[in-house]
């Protein structure tokens, strides 16, 4: 079986999710990312007309505002044509299978598709019938993958713990249907981060997580001691609807980030959240504002890592 | 016509034979095997010099889609399919729309699988009205129709005292009843087996527990009203575990497995192929060697082609999206062969779960090659080695997780009632 994601010269064909991809591949994209932060005063990032006259759709089936916006913001900064399609409002519910909508959007001579789906493995179908010049990047497809904020998320921590080899990773909440967290363990553990933790109750946990190189708590207190790093999952409302939970108020006395279980990490523990956040139910507001939060760096370390993604896949050197 | 096979390698697991033997057809039956009968003279004599001749197969699971999903598949077209596998009797599950709750769908099905003169058609009848779970059919009415059995099919039955009645009022009337365990609510939204590959993928998941949970409950209600009870597609080790037990302890119980489960784990999904979107999911390898085990000491009685057409369009879509199913008939034979070998199995063992078992479990005196028996016949090239090309595939239905395999074995000839019904 061919890697999707690899040309035959084993380059960045697609980015479809971090599991599989080798580790020097993960470490250009940051490498290419750190290039278009400038770390001046405060994080700026740069314009670099790499992408000038190429465009960029980004295909939207499930709404997004901030994913599609950071996209957005990326392919401006590289010159990029960007249209924004919202596909779950209109072609679907008229009918047309996603089959069509992929063939249609090729005729339209795009360099790029960015793709956001409800279903897991969309992003690999489309990437399976695009036409060959054309690249298929991930925004998102149901449980399975999320790896441009994966990345975002390796480049965060890079930036701030320098190393990944002496790292302990905490990743805490709704694992089960998180397509982040998928995406951020086959990342941290290819990039070798010796101890990924998961954090969270049995319900929340897919089966044999641990086959996944992680190591499962329940016990959040036991979890957090002595990371490095926090990495919060946003918990979705509908969840006490599947009787996964019994209540948000529940979830946060037990699971949700505040100061003082955040006490057990260590000193210097920084803390990433994907966004939206649930205050008040995956984190109290005073850690998500607080000295160890990074949240807001992320989302600006993330136009960058986006722009790095999209130059890769155009072929464009830097 | 009176028929001289010659020259063949006669496999009849009924009557234990394997050995060079020529057989001779009579009025569409079996006249003799070995001898000729007194004042034989053959019509038309057939050199299996080569080949093996079995009995045609009887396969317990092959969807038509008649009535109601022509532009999934016709009788014509998966019939022809079915007698370009050796299959000379299906039986078909009540999935159909409207579902085989009538008896006159019933007769209409059977009148039109005469006419085209190829495979027996045994239909299973629905256990309750449209497969709804709720009210029971009219077993008496269906079965003088001609159904051998009732099924669900894949739709769920939730309400416990319903199975239970429809046990019993099958117990009464020594009908059959089958089934496959799933527990609807375990199952819900589930397109992949619960497990490594499905965690990974992030595939919605179908636990084990699924299928151990309902099938405890309908062995208990088995137990309860002697009906008697036939377990269709099984697919984890921990069931056919149950299901040995409850053989061991005497219960009328028989079970089949689908020949796609008998090869295939949940790590052939890959990168989502929806080929492999089946139902029941594809298990684990564990799951896999349960199988097996279950074949070889008798606990599974049937292989089963799973045949379920599904049109193209329905499969191009994101894996749990996508029609679950995959076409069989034609690879049915073939896959039992490579079984058979990577297993060790001897002919006679592999072929009896696609002959004489099957026709035990439908209750019907067929699969065999005895004097007197109809002249259902598959004859088959063992040697020569053939690549799965969906597109040369006589089924409506061009899916197939086994797309690209190189396989061993090819039917030669078919004959049913002594007529030969396919040649190549």
């Amino acid at each position: 079986m061919n890697n999707p994601q690899l040309n035959r010269h084993g380059e960045l064909q697609h980015l479809l999710t971090t599991e599989g991809l080798p580790a020097g591949i993960l470490r250009d994209i940051l490498d290419k990312a750190a290039t278009f932060v400038d770390t001046g005063d405060g994080l700026e990032i740069k314009n670099v007309p790499l992408l000038n006259g190429r465009s960029v759709f980004n295909v939207f089936f499930e709404n997004s505002t901030r994913t599609r916006t950071t996209f957005e913001i990326a392919a401006k900064r590289l010159s990029a044509d960007v249209v924004n399609l919202n596909i779950g409002s209109s072609s679907t519910s008229k009918g047309e299978t996603l089959l069509d909508t992929v063939d249609n959007l090729c005729a339209m001579h795009a360099d790029m598709f960015v793709v956001r789906h409800a279903q897991s493995g969309a992003a690999h179908f489309i990437a399976r019938h695009v036409a060959p010049e054309i690249h298929v990047i991930n925004a998102g497809d149901g449980r399975h993958a999320h790896p441009t904020q994966a990345l975002l998320d390796m480049f965060t921590i890079r930036h701030y713990k320098k190393e990944f080899h002496n790292l302990r990773v905490a990743i805490v909440g709704d694992v089960l249907h998180s397509r982040v967290a998928r995406s951020q363990i086959h990342a941290l553990t290819t990039l070798g981060v010796p101890e990924v933790r998961v954090i969270a109750p049995k319900t929340l946990l897919p089966t044999l997580v641990e086959n996944l190189g992680v190591q499962v708590y329940h016990d959040m207190s036991l979890g957090l001691r002595d990371v490095d790093v926090v990495l919060m999952l946003r918990l979705q409302n509908e969840r006490m609807q599947g009787a996964a939970l019994p209540s948000a108020q529940e979830y946060f006395k037990y699971y949700g980030l505040t100061e003082e279980k955040l006490a057990c990490a260590k000193p210097d523990a920084i803390v990433m959240h994907p966004g939206p956040m649930n205050r008040g139910i995956e984190i109290e507001s005073s850690v998500a504002d607080g000295s160890h939060s990074v949240i807001l760096p992320q989302v600006t370390f993330g136009i960058a890592v986006r722009m790095a993604v999209m130059s890769m896949l155009a072929g464009v050197k830097v | 016509m009176n028929i001289h096979i010659r020259n063949g390698r006669l496999v009849d697991p009924k009557n234990s034979i394997d050995a060079q033997q020529d057989v001779y057809i009579v009025d569409r039956r079996i006249a003799a095997v070995g001898k000729a009968p007194p004042g034989f003279v053959a019509g038309q004599v057939i050199d299996a010099s080569g080949l093996i001749l079995m009995p045609g197969l009887m396969d317990v699971a092959a969807r038509l889609r008649e009535p109601g999903y022509e532009y999934k598949a016709t009788l014509e077209s998966e019939m022809t399919a079915a007698v370009a596998g050796g299959i000379t009797s299906l039986a078909c599950p009540p999935d159909t729309d409207p579902p085989l709750d009538e008896p006159g769908l019933v007769e209409m099905l059977k009148r039109r699988a005469r006419s085209l003169n190829q495979a027996r058609v045994f239909p299973v009848g629905a256990l309750t009205y449209g497969l709804k779970g709720m009210e029971l059919t009219e077993m008496n009415e269906l079965t003088e129709a001609g159904c051998k059995a009732f099924s669900q099919a894949d739709a769920p039955l939730t309400d416990t005292r319903v199975l239970l009645r429809a046990m019993q009022y099958a117990a009464t009337f020594g009908y059959r009843v089958w089934l496959r365990p799933q527990d609807s609510f375990l199952a819900k939204n589930g397109v992949a087996h619960d497990g490594e590959v499905a965690t990974r993928l992030g595939l919605p998941a179908i636990p084990v527990i699924a299928e151990t949970i309902a099938l405890a409950t309908t062995l208990q209600l088995a137990r309860e009203t002697g009906v008697i009870l036939h377990i269709c597609r099984v697919s984890s080790s921990a069931a056919v575990d149950m299901i040995r037990s409850a053989k061991r302890e005497g219960l009328k119980v028989t079970c089949d497995v689908s020949i796609n489960h008998v090869h295939l784990t949940e790590m052939d999904i890959g990168y989502f192929d929806a080929n492999c979107h089946l139902v029941p999911p594809l298990r684990s390898l564990r799951d896999k060697a349960g199988l097996r085990a279950g074949l070889l000491d008798g606990t599974i009685d049937a292989i089963c082609s799973n045949h379920s057409p599904v049109d193209d369009d329905a499969k191009q879509l994101p894996f749990a999206e996508a029609e679950a199913g995959a076409t069989g008939l034609e690879l049915l034979l073939p896959l039992v062969l490579k079984w058979a070998e990577q297993e060790r199995v001897p002919l006679l063992d592999a072929l009896a779960h696609v002959t004489i078992k099957p026709a035990q479990l439908l209750g019907q005196k067929m699969g065999h090659l005895s004097v007197g028996a109809h002249a259902d016949i598959c004859l088959f090239d063992p040697q020569t080695s053939w690549k799965i090309e969906p597109a040369a595939l006589k089924s409506q239905g061009k899916n197939t997780p086994f797309n690209g395999y190189e396989i061993q074995g090819r039917v030669r000839y078919t004959l049913l009632d002594g007529q030969i019904v396919f040649q190549q």
